[in-house]
């Protein structure tokens, strides 16, 4: 079962990783798994597992272009984040991570902290009472690149960007 | 009939392409700056695999965000990243102190009309200022388009700012844009492209400002159309080797008829002064709705407000005057030309006899790691575009966006103040 983390509307950068927290300003880079939400809410980086699920209101990923905030949420093991708009630059950071992103507002159906299980292939959320939610399906050429583990990979595979095949 | 961002990726796609569309475009120009090149040189080279960049003249490197260095780690990681750009023999190289990307390689005739820019910077929106279409990516998208020069895009519908009359004395482009915020809210442009019409009159640097603040609501790029002949509006002559460099400015072109998702109108001539306050951009009021606020420390800079048109405006109205006891002001000039301009005419020294300070061209405090950084409790009045809790240092401290009028009022009185109200209540020493 996954952890759902609610999260409110407007989330930007700076609340994901602030810019102090950058891996330019680290000695040791892989610390940055010990700063997704250092600030603004401080029990994420110790207690999210693997596969947890992000729930957010609107415009997540606010602000920055810094990969850095979606790569800490993906060494952490992030299993998907639902949201009913994200900034565009968070959203192609995360889907050139392979993080998958679903568009669907979800805050006042779960409950932060509830455990669900997260059908990805279905985009299907179970919850722990049963509750069948079933998230919209990303166009097809976004799911192409999740299938290939992210833009470096997708390219590396078929020599073209998503939504043109040359 | 297209708006600026569909003739632009037309011409970038080598084909006609309409919002909605996604385009594989090639881009005219990358730009990478300190805190992210580390980075993007290793997924260039160890995740795509390439050796070279796709074309050394069109791959700008900025030290602009840690500038000087402010750690061993932070000098190092500048240290690779100089001897990176050597070894790939790339041409534009601006080190310490030539300032923040944005106005540096607009300055440079780097970032021309009809251009397609993309920066590892949200703030690239700025080159919209010369009418190019400039956006932020990430590390990824960064590499590959060094790599490929090409990159891959949705083209956005457009929002239309039409702004018409004039501004009052003590308002300017950056009221304008925060009012936009506040109307447009922080997601309001949200995949889509801004045009500001109606802002012919406005200088490059002032158009920057609106350009810049477009990424606050969200959009991928912020256009003001190719118009320089009215006043000041002076487009720096383009690097004579710069390929596919300055397409006349006819070549795009406001069209009638061009579909806007969206528009909104203003009248500058009844625009107060607008304040972002504590924590989202778009949490914006009029200064006279917000009764009286204390301020700790004032910031001028950024590639939003630290232009010289910037300095000058906070000039005229700190000429002669002292700041308030207690208050610091901080001015951190955009680039080393705005800085050199300001020694030239005095307007350095008129901010210098004021009290305030000067730091080293580039970014500053903006991003909270050097130069200026906010201790808990602090409020600064900052002209850059960002409030957001934590982003120049503390998440305890509070930070207000407003214009560099603004700053020069606020830094005499200690609180947030009107720039008309300097005049009457703070006669000149004599």
């Amino acid at each position: 079962m996954a952890r759902v983390w609610i999260f409110g509307q407007d989330i930007n950068t700076d609340q994901i990783v602030p810019g102090r927290y950058a891996p330019y300003m680290l000695k040791n880079e892989a610390d940055l798994r010990n700063y997704p939400f250092v600030e603004h809410r401080p029990d994420f980086a110790p207690g999210v597992q693997p596969g947890d699920l992000i729930v957010a209101g609107n415009n997540f990923g606010c602000g920055s272009s810094r990969e850095y905030a979606p790569l800490a949420l993906r060494l952490v093991g992030v299993g998907a984040i639902v949201a009913p708009l994200f900034a565009r630059i968070f959203f192609r950071n995360a889907l050139n991570l392979g993080i998958p992103c679903f568009t669907a507002d979800l805050t006042s159906i779960l409950r932060d902290g509830q455990e669900v299980e997260l059908r990805l292939e279905e985009g299907l959320i179970v919850t722990d009472e049963g509750q069948h939610i079933q998230l919209p399906p990303p166009p097809a050429f976004l799911r192409d690149v999740w299938a290939a583990g992210g833009i470096v990979p997708f390219y590396r595979q078929y020599g073209h960007f998503p939504g043109e095949a040359r | 009939m297209q708006t600026l961002s569909e003739q632009i990726l037309s011409r970038a796609a080598g084909r006609t392409v309409m919002a909605g569309e996604v385009v594989t475009v090639d881009v005219d120009l990358v730009m990478m700056h300190d805190s992210l090149s580390p980075s993007i040189i290793r997924v260039l080279h160890e995740e795509l695999g390439a050796e070279r960049v796709w074309d050394p003249e069109r791959v700008a490197v900025v030290i602009d965000h840690v500038a000087p260095a402010a750690s061993v780690q932070t000098a190092e990681k500048q240290a690779e990243v100089r001897r990176w750009v050597r070894s790939q023999g790339i041409r534009y190289l601006f080190d310490v102190g030539r300032g923040i990307s944005h106005p540096v390689l607009v300055e440079e005739g780097l970032a021309r009309p009809g251009m397609v820019i993309v920066g590892s910077d949200s703030h690239s929106t700025a080159y919209g200022c010369v009418a190019a279409f400039g956006t932020g990516m990430g590390t990824t998208d960064i590499a590959l388009a060094a790599a490929t020069g090409q990159t891959w895009f949705r083209v956005p519908e457009t929002v239309l700012v039409r702004a018409e009359g004039r501004f009052r004395p003590g308002v300017s482009a950056k009221d304008l844009a925060l009012y936009a915020a506040r109307r447009l809210r922080a997601d309001g442009a949200t995949y889509a492209a801004v045009e500001w019409h109606g802002v012919e009159f406005l200088t490059i640097m002032e158009r920057m400002t609106l350009a810049t603040l477009s990424i606050e609501v969200g959009a991928k790029a912020g256009l003001v159309p190719p118009v320089f002949a009215e006043s000041g509006a002076i487009l720096p002559p383009a690097r004579a080797e710069v390929r596919r460099p300055a397409l006349q400015p006819d070549f795009l072109q406001v069209q009638a008829g061009a579909r806007y998702s969206q528009v909104l109108t203003v009248d500058l001539d009844r625009l107060e002064p607008q304040i972002s306050a504590p924590h989202t951009v778009d949490n914006v009021a009029d200064l006279s709705e917000l009764g009286r606020v204390a301020i700790d420390v004032v910031y001028l800079g950024t590639c939003t407000n630290g232009h010289y048109e910037d300095m000058a405006a906070a000039a005229r109205i700190l000429r002669g005057r002292r700041l308030a006891p207690g208050m610091r002001m901080l001015v951190v000039p955009a680039s080393a030309q705005a800085l050199q301009r300001a020694t030239a005419d005095g307007t350095l020294m008129t901010l210098l006899e004021a009290g305030a300070t000067i730091g080293t061209p580039g970014c500053g405090a903006c991003i909270g790691r050097h130069m200026g950084v906010l201790a808990p409790g602090e409020v600064c009045l900052f002209t850059g575009n960002r409030n957001f809790r934590g982003r120049m240092g503390s998440p305890q401290a509070n930070i207000y966006l407003a214009s560099p009028e603004v700053a020069a009022a606020t830094a005499l009185t200690g609180y947030l103040t009107h720039p008309q109200e300097v005049e009457a209540r703070l006669p000149l020493e004599v």
